[in-house]
């Protein structure tokens, strides 16, 4: 009988014997803690093609960021999501609550372009635009500007407490403090004006839930970026896992060339690897050591690999070390590395019918809400019936309605009112034409006539017509004419 | 927690909470190791696609703490907020304090724009365009059910934009309807009167207003007018604002015009009632909503004479 052996961090006087399970591979029994206590991961610096691509796209995507808060657009901040007003300003264009259909239609082409990129070539959102890991790339390169690069962190880290370790992890954190609250501030200024924002900030009169969004978005950078990294990735993001599904045996992965590189094995930069039997890998560990989410890329496709490419970049640098050809991790397929197919064949096998199927609905989709944005109307309109009718003199009846119209121009529009669908239906309202000024709404209530005799009893469909009036002084330059539909109802008697 | 009768309810959700959260904390400590298992990583039994499994990994450390945090949360809002049965939480939050809050602090907000208007007479307010347009927004909101979004009425609910009043148009008249609502009663006659009479009767009314009738039935009908319904109508027939009683020479129903509307307006009777506002509206609501009423059937030209 096996003694069993017993590893926990509690004293182990209090835990009870227990008895192996026995079983083929001789595992040995042991009392497991069910959870793991992180490990963290200290990735090395890179330099590369790769590289320099995520870093284009760190300052692409947080130029972006940072500056869109702070344009102007016709005396107003360009991009401006105003909640308590619930109007949402994109430079020339004013959404309301209404065109919900604009964001869903976004978002949809947004999930489609998620799934065309990742058919092509696996998780590219995650490697290069995915705010995680943008916001971990500036931490990591902050981290490394001040404590150094990997063995210089591990060394510090292992360090008892020094005046140089104290200052330096301060300054540390004080940098990433700084960023994290500057992104806070950055993205409330999308909600709230940010020029307005800045001088509540000196003014020290920052709002309570101003200072509280502030601090949470900052403190939700600071934690995710500085702490946590690749366990969002790992444990938290829906889309990491998600996005394996779209994989197919003709998407471009990162992947190891076993083929080329096994037998693994270190050997002198003199030394003929063909004699001593040894593939092109010489097992230098370099591509673990760059790798954010800390796994061993040799190992095959894994789901924590985010598709960064920093082995690629890592590997080709010892490569070319050693005098060997590149390429030994790279982007390939399934198929490509199974048989050997050449580049141009990896390339044409892009073009497969899944590609161009996404291709074509993600570009049908975009034209049309591009064309619906263009030929959207500055004016909406909703009709409320009143629920009287009304016996209006001799034999009339009369119906009367809340003409809601309301106008996202920027201007102030001319109007007036038609309905059609009944023959000598009038309109007995006057006021006529009427004006809404910019980005206002007004309810306008209408009423109208009808002579009895001439129409059977029940409800009849009738439409409105709110159009662009050009009389007077002011004349239209973009006509418009909403048709809004309501009814018409006459009483039985 | 009064939504309950007996008090037993209140212990069994306070017992029932706690024991909840107590049962999450001895479930976290007792089951975060595994004993006897191989050291080997375990696979899920579940097979996906011929040849695919799931490694039993363990989860992260942190995410252990995030339950701790959770019930240290928990824990927190059942001492600050009610939840614990018949315990009110410690800082005395309830919906309706939470309703009345809010309502004041809209109050605080939205009462410079009425209190502008307060201290106008309603005539001045009236030819102000921008009053009227927030006097209109008003009367949208708590109005227009009854009386029509154009003011227009309908049968039963007076028409504001004729030049016909029941109790008035003067700013007090019209105050006073608002804030303190009306009762308008027209008895019933139909027992003291022969259906003869309350024929005859009907057919005078409708003469007032110019109605073609026969002369024997205005004849009969002036008599029995004479004597039951001079009172409230006066002996012109031309109503009473100081008890609502409708002027009947103005061709204007309020129940109807036809000789069937009107035999059974006098045999029936009819009740309408104006409710009363002061209770839902503030003093300076009511201010403005009277001088857009009083708008609707003044002369625009007028109103702009008006002293300010």
């Amino acid at each position: 009988m096996i003694k069993p052996i017993t590893i926990t961090p509690r004293s182990p006087a209090t835990e009870p014997p227990v008895n192996s399970p026995g079983g083929p591979d001789g595992g040995e029994a042991v009392s497991q803690a069910l959870y793991e206590i992180r490990k963290k991961i200290y990735p090395r610096a890179v330099h590369g093609w790769f590289a320099n691509w995520r870093i284009a796209m760190v300052i692409f995507t947080q130029l972006l960021f940072y500056g869109t808060a702070w344009l102007e657009w016709n005396g107003r901040q360009a991009v401006l999501f105003d909640l308590a007003a619930r109007k949402f300003y994109i430079f020339g264009m004013v959404f309301w609550p209404q065109d919900f259909i604009y964001l869903a239609l976004l978002l949809i082409i947004s999930a489609l372009s998620l799934f065309l990129f990742t058919a092509v070539a696996g998780r590219l959102f995650c490697g290069y635009a995915c705010p995680q890991t943008v916001y971990t790339e500036i931490f990591l390169w902050i981290e490394r500007s001040i404590e150094g690069d990997r063995a210089q962190r591990m060394k510090l880290d292992q360090q008892p407490h020094s005046v140089e370790r104290i200052f330096k992890k301060t300054f540390k954190h004080f940098a990433w403090g700084t960023l994290a609250l500057w992104t806070g501030f950055t993205f409330v200024g999308y909600f709230t004006p940010i020029r307005d924002l800045t001088m509540e900030f000196f003014r020290t009169t920052l709002g309570p839930w101003e200072t509280f969004w502030i601090l949470f978005y900052g403190f939700a950078t600071y934690g995710n970026a500085g702490w946590m990294r690749e366990q969002v990735c790992k444990y938290m993001c829906p889309y990491a896992r998600f996005q394996s599904v779209m994989f197919d045996r003709d998407t471009l992965v990162i992947t190891y060339d076993a083929k080329r590189g096994e037998p693994r094995g270190s050997r002198s930069r003199s030394a003929d690897a063909k004699t001593a039997g040894l593939g092109d890998c010489v097992d230098c560990g370099i591509c673990v050591q760059v790798c954010p989410t800390g796994i061993d890329i040799r190992k095959g496709l894994q789901y924590e690999c985010i598709g960064c490419a920093a082995c690629i970049d890592g590997c080709n640098q010892v490569m070319d070390k050693m005098g060997y050809p590149r390429e030994l991790i790279r982007y390939t397929t399934e198929n490509a590395v199974e048989r050997g197919y050449a580049w141009k064949e990896i390339i044409r096998r892009v073009f497969r019918p899944r590609i161009l199927i996404y291709t074509a609905i993600v570009w049908t989709i975009i034209l049309a809400s591009s064309a619906a944005i263009w030929l959207r109307e500055p004016i909406k309109v909703d009709i409320i019936r009143d629920r009287i009718t009304r016996q209006g003199g001799e034999e009339q009846v009369e119906n009367v309605y809340q003409v809601r119209v309301m106008n996202t121009d920027e201007k102030t529009h001319r109007f007036r009112i038609r309905v059609t669908g009944l023959e000598d239906l009038k309109i007995l309202s006057k006021d006529q034409p009427m004006e809404i000024g910019s980005t206002a709404s007004r309810i306008v209530p209408v009423r109208l006539g009808l002579s009895a005799t001439r129409v059977a009893p029940g409800s009849h469909d009738i439409e409105f017509i709110v159009e662009s009036s050009s009389d007077g002084d002011h004349p239209s330059s973009d006509g418009f004419s909403i048709r809004e539909k309501a009814v018409f109802v006459v009483p039985r008697r | 927690m009064s939504d309950f009768l007996s008090g037993f309810w209140g212990y069994f959700i306070a017992i029932g909470t706690l024991g909840g959260i107590a049962f999450c904390v001895v479930l976290l400590t007792a089951t975060n190791k595994r004993r006897g298992a191989s050291k080997k990583p375990e696979l899920h039994d579940h097979v996906w696609d011929e040849d695919l499994q799931e490694y039993n990994n363990p989860l992260p450390l942190w995410w252990m703490g995030l339950f701790y945090l959770t019930i240290i949360f928990g824990v927190g809002y059942l001492v600050l907020y009610p939840g614990l049965g018949e315990f009110k939480g410690t800082l005395g939050w309830t919906s309706s304090g939470e309703h009345t809050d809010e309502q004041q602090q809209a109050k605080a907000r939205f009462a410079p724009i009425f209190e502008k208007y307060a201290q106008q007479d309603v005539r001045a307010v009236a030819a102000i365009p921008e009053a009227r347009a927030t006097g209109q927004r008003l009367f949208l909101t708590y109005c227009a059910q009854c009386h029509g979004s154009d003011s227009g009425g309908a049968k039963g609910f007076p028409n504001l934009t004729d030049k016909d009043w029941l109790y008035g148009n003067d700013p007090a008249s019209i105050r006073t309807s608002i804030a303190e609502g009306r009762n308008g009663v027209m008895p019933a006659f139909g027992q003291m009167l022969t259906s003869e009479e309350v024929n005859e009767v009907s057919y005078y009314v409708l003469s007032l207003s110019g109605f073609p009738s026969d002369s024997v039935k205005i004849y009969g009908g002036r008599k029995v007018f004479q004597s039951k319904c001079v009172a409230c109508h006066g002996a012109d027939g031309k109503g009473n604002h100081a008890i609502g009683a409708p002027n009947l020479t103005d061709k204007i129903w309020l129940h109807g015009g036809s000789s069937k509307d009107v035999i059974e307006t006098v045999s029936n009777g009819r009740s309408s009632r104006m409710p009363a506002h002061q209770d839902i509206l503030d003093e300076s609501k009511i201010h403005l909503l009277s001088a857009y009423v009083y708008s609707l059937s003044a002369d625009t030209e007028k109103l702009v004479e008006a002293p300010k």
